[in-house]
């Protein structure tokens, strides 16, 4: 399947669920570092484990790994000085912070100590997974874009308007931000929690599936009238823009 | 003893107290016998001058007649006369002869007196010599006994005084340090009981509003929160209990035909996990509670707009109510602005209209509206549900309450308590009021800019 991601970006690249990454997980509770090295390495990943913090530091430091989850909470070493160390030591690689604590104020200190994303136990393995492809994906898309493509869809962010095959489709703002959001990455789980959080900015828990009606709203504007379905709901995870299902 | 705090403040009033003594005493000392000594050398010094004018007036006869007068007429007394010629030979007077003791600058000088036909004591003498014309020399002086004897006696009265004054500041100083120290114990004995497990105890107070009653009041404060406060985590705790057996019981039981089922179910395996998410998630909503409550996130308080707020939690959740054919209108009336969280005020408000879709029937009308209210703010949502009977008004704060009207629609009955645990922390508070069909909850706050 390709997905062009921006006009002018460097090579755009096939983006298939084959495409491995190099990832290293840092964490101490043995069911659940076993419990994420499997899922990903079913994915199709190569997985790296440690289970204490200085070990977990060396493995980063040598390995230039395409992403690293690190939990928080770790023997010898604790994850924050981790990740300040790698920063230090002027490594870009994408951390996702694992934490036990929730609070804004944990987060904000997570990603201030150089995290790229933080994410709180317990969590479903989907929602790791589909932000550990976003955190790749931003990653490598460096160029900025006025347009977004994915397949018959186009977006100009500069007009403000989105045309399907030709044709010109009518969104509220809100609907614009959100088909922004699942182009921006185009082919990727994107989560409920990720979509409240890139499109409504709020860390919230709703209580019933609000998401989920905003999202049928857009597909009745995007996908109704025409043949091939863009936008798909993948069960128990969140929804994925692609032209396959 | 010496570590006793009152103690320690009894000894230093004693010593603060005596030395205060010491100093008065000393100068009622100096006061008296110091005056006596000065008294006695003034009128020594007021005789002299008024034989030396005698002997001018009437020259050397009058002179002696007049010094044998005061001898004849106080024989007892301690005045002590001479008068001799150039050579220091007896002229007159009750002394023998001149004393051989030097003179100091003004003419004083003492010496020592033997009583003539006496006990043979020996008495100190203080006497002024003087010279007349014609070289004769005249010595008025006193016999110092008595009055050194009177000196020693004020002394020692006053050094008596101060010994007893001192006795009596340190018996005095024990006995307030031991009645203080008496309420300080009642209060560590009854800390004591409460440490060993018996929190239902109090300190008990006198009635006389001291510091120590205000104290004990202060403390039987504390510990009628902190029972409050236990009660509380053991209702909760029973509840909690109570209210996840069931999901838990559920779960146990698709898991057990999961596991005896020769055809792995998929879908038994994933309503299972969906069982499991919301248990997480009920969990997860309980320590969002507790800590909220804990008011921790209060020093992470930034100026937060209401009308951003409200419109925003409108715009997500106006999906969902057209979904229900509802109509949901937003009217903002005032745009306040409160120190807060805005996550947390976000959620508030999104369960709140969750809350208020969810129980209004398809094609309802619900409102939220943003006003000022007196000093604050007020963040209103009115649905047309079946509303809550004035009793419960207070009940349905609680966790995991849940009308018995409302039990077959979902939700974990943590909902409002969430938002009552966001009011408090932001100074707010949650209000009831029918709406007649329906339900109003005010989210009021009282300080807002």
């Amino acid at each position: 399947m390709q997905t062009g991601l921006a006009r002018g970006a460097p090579a755009s690249r096939a983006w298939d669920d084959s495409t491995r990454m190099k990832i290293l997980i840092i964490e101490d509770d043995v069911d659940t570092r076993r419990f994420l090295a499997k899922g990903l390495r079913e994915a199709g990943h190569v997985v790296d484990e440690a289970g204490d913090g200085e070990d977990g530091l060396h493995q980063a430091m040598e390995g230039s790994h395409d992403v690293a989850v690190i939990d928080r909470m770790l023997p010898q070493r604790d994850g924050l000085s981790i990740v300040r160390e790698l920063r230090g030591s002027g490594r870009a690689t994408p951390v996702l912070i694992l934490s036990a604590l929730g609070d804004v104020d944990d987060r904000v200190e997570g990603l201030h100590a150089g995290g790229d994303d933080y994410l709180v136990k317990p969590f479903a393995f989907a929602e790791l997974s589909a932000r550990l492809d976003a955190l790749t994906r931003r990653h490598d898309a460096e160029a900025p874009a006025t347009v977004l493509h994915v397949d018959s869809l186009e977006m100009d962010l500069l007009k403000r308007t989105v045309h399907r095959s030709g044709r010109l489709i009518r969104l509220q703002p809100r609907e614009f931000k959100l088909l922004e959001f699942l182009m921006r990455h185009a082919g990727q789980v994107v989560t409920r929690t990720m979509l409240l959080e890139g499109v409504w900015d709020y860390h919230f828990d709703p209580q019933t599936n609000v998401i989920d009606v905003h999202i049928s709203r857009l597909r009745a504007k995007v996908d109704k009238d025409f043949e091939v379905p863009l936008i798909h709901t993948v069960r128990g995870a969140g929804y994925r823009l692609s032209t396959d299902s | 003893m010496w570590r006793s705090v009152t103690f320690r403040l009894a000894l230093i009033y004693v010593l603060v107290f005596g030395a205060s003594v010491t100093l008065l005493l000393g100068f009622i000392y100096w006061s008296t016998a110091g005056y006596m000594e000065q008294q006695t050398e003034a009128t020594i010094e007021a005789e002299i001058r008024g034989l030396a004018e005698r002997y001018r007036l009437t020259s050397l006869d009058g002179l002696v007649r007049s010094i044998d007068d005061r001898i004849e007429r106080n024989p007892f007394s301690s005045t002590i006369y001479l008068l001799t010629n150039s050579r220091y030979a007896r002229v007159a007077g009750n002394l023998d002869r001149w004393p051989t003791a030097p003179a100091d600058a003004d003419g004083w000088l003492e010496f020592t007196l033997e009583q003539v036909g006496g006990s043979g004591e020996r008495h100190q003498a203080r006497a002024r010599s003087f010279v007349l014309a014609g070289d004769f020399h005249l010595l008025v002086g006193r016999d110092m006994f008595e009055l050194r004897a009177t000196q020693a006696l004020i002394a020692r009265t006053l050094a008596w005084g101060v010994a007893i004054t001192a006795m009596l500041a340190f018996a005095g100083a024990v006995m307030m340090s031991r009645s203080t120290a008496k309420r300080l114990e009642t209060i560590n004995a009854t800390s004591r009981r409460i440490m060993r497990g018996d929190l239902s105890q109090r300190i008990p107070t006198r009635g006389t509003h001291d510091e120590f009653d205000q104290l004990a009041a202060n403390l039987n404060g504390m510990l009628d929160q902190i029972q409050q406060l236990m009660d509380g985590v053991r209702h909760v705790s029973d509840n909690i209990a109570h209210d996840l057996k069931t999901p838990l019981t559920r779960l146990r039981n698709r898991l057990e035909q999961l596991a005896h089922d020769r055809h792995a179910d998929r879908e038994e395996a994933e309503l299972a996990l969906a069982d499991a998410d919301a248990m997480l998630a009920t969990f997860n909503a309980l320590l969002r509670i507790a800590r909220i409550e804990a008011g921790a996130r209060r020093e992470a308080f930034t100026t937060v707009p209401l009308r951003s707020v409200v419109e925003d939690a409108a715009e997500l959740y106006e999906a969902l109510a057209e979904e229900r054919g509802q109509s949901l209108h937003v009217s903002i009336e005032a745009e306040p602005s409160i120190q807060g969280d805005r996550d947390l005020l976000f959620q508030a408000v999104a369960n709140l209209l969750d809350n208020a879709i969810k129980y209004t029937p398809p094609g309802g009308r619900l409102d939220i509206a943003l006003t000022r209210a007196q000093s604050g703010a007020a963040i209103r949502v009115a649905d047309c549900g079946p509303g809550i009977p004035d009793k419960e008004h207070a009940r349905v704060l609680e966790r995991f309450v849940r009308l018995e009207d409302s039990r077959s629609t979902p939700g974990n009955g943590l909902g409002l308590s969430l938002v009552a645990a966001v009011a408090k922390l932001h100074n707010a508070e949650v209000r009831f009021e029918e709406a007649s069909p329906g339900l109003v909850v005010s989210l009021v706050f009282s300080d807002a800019a």
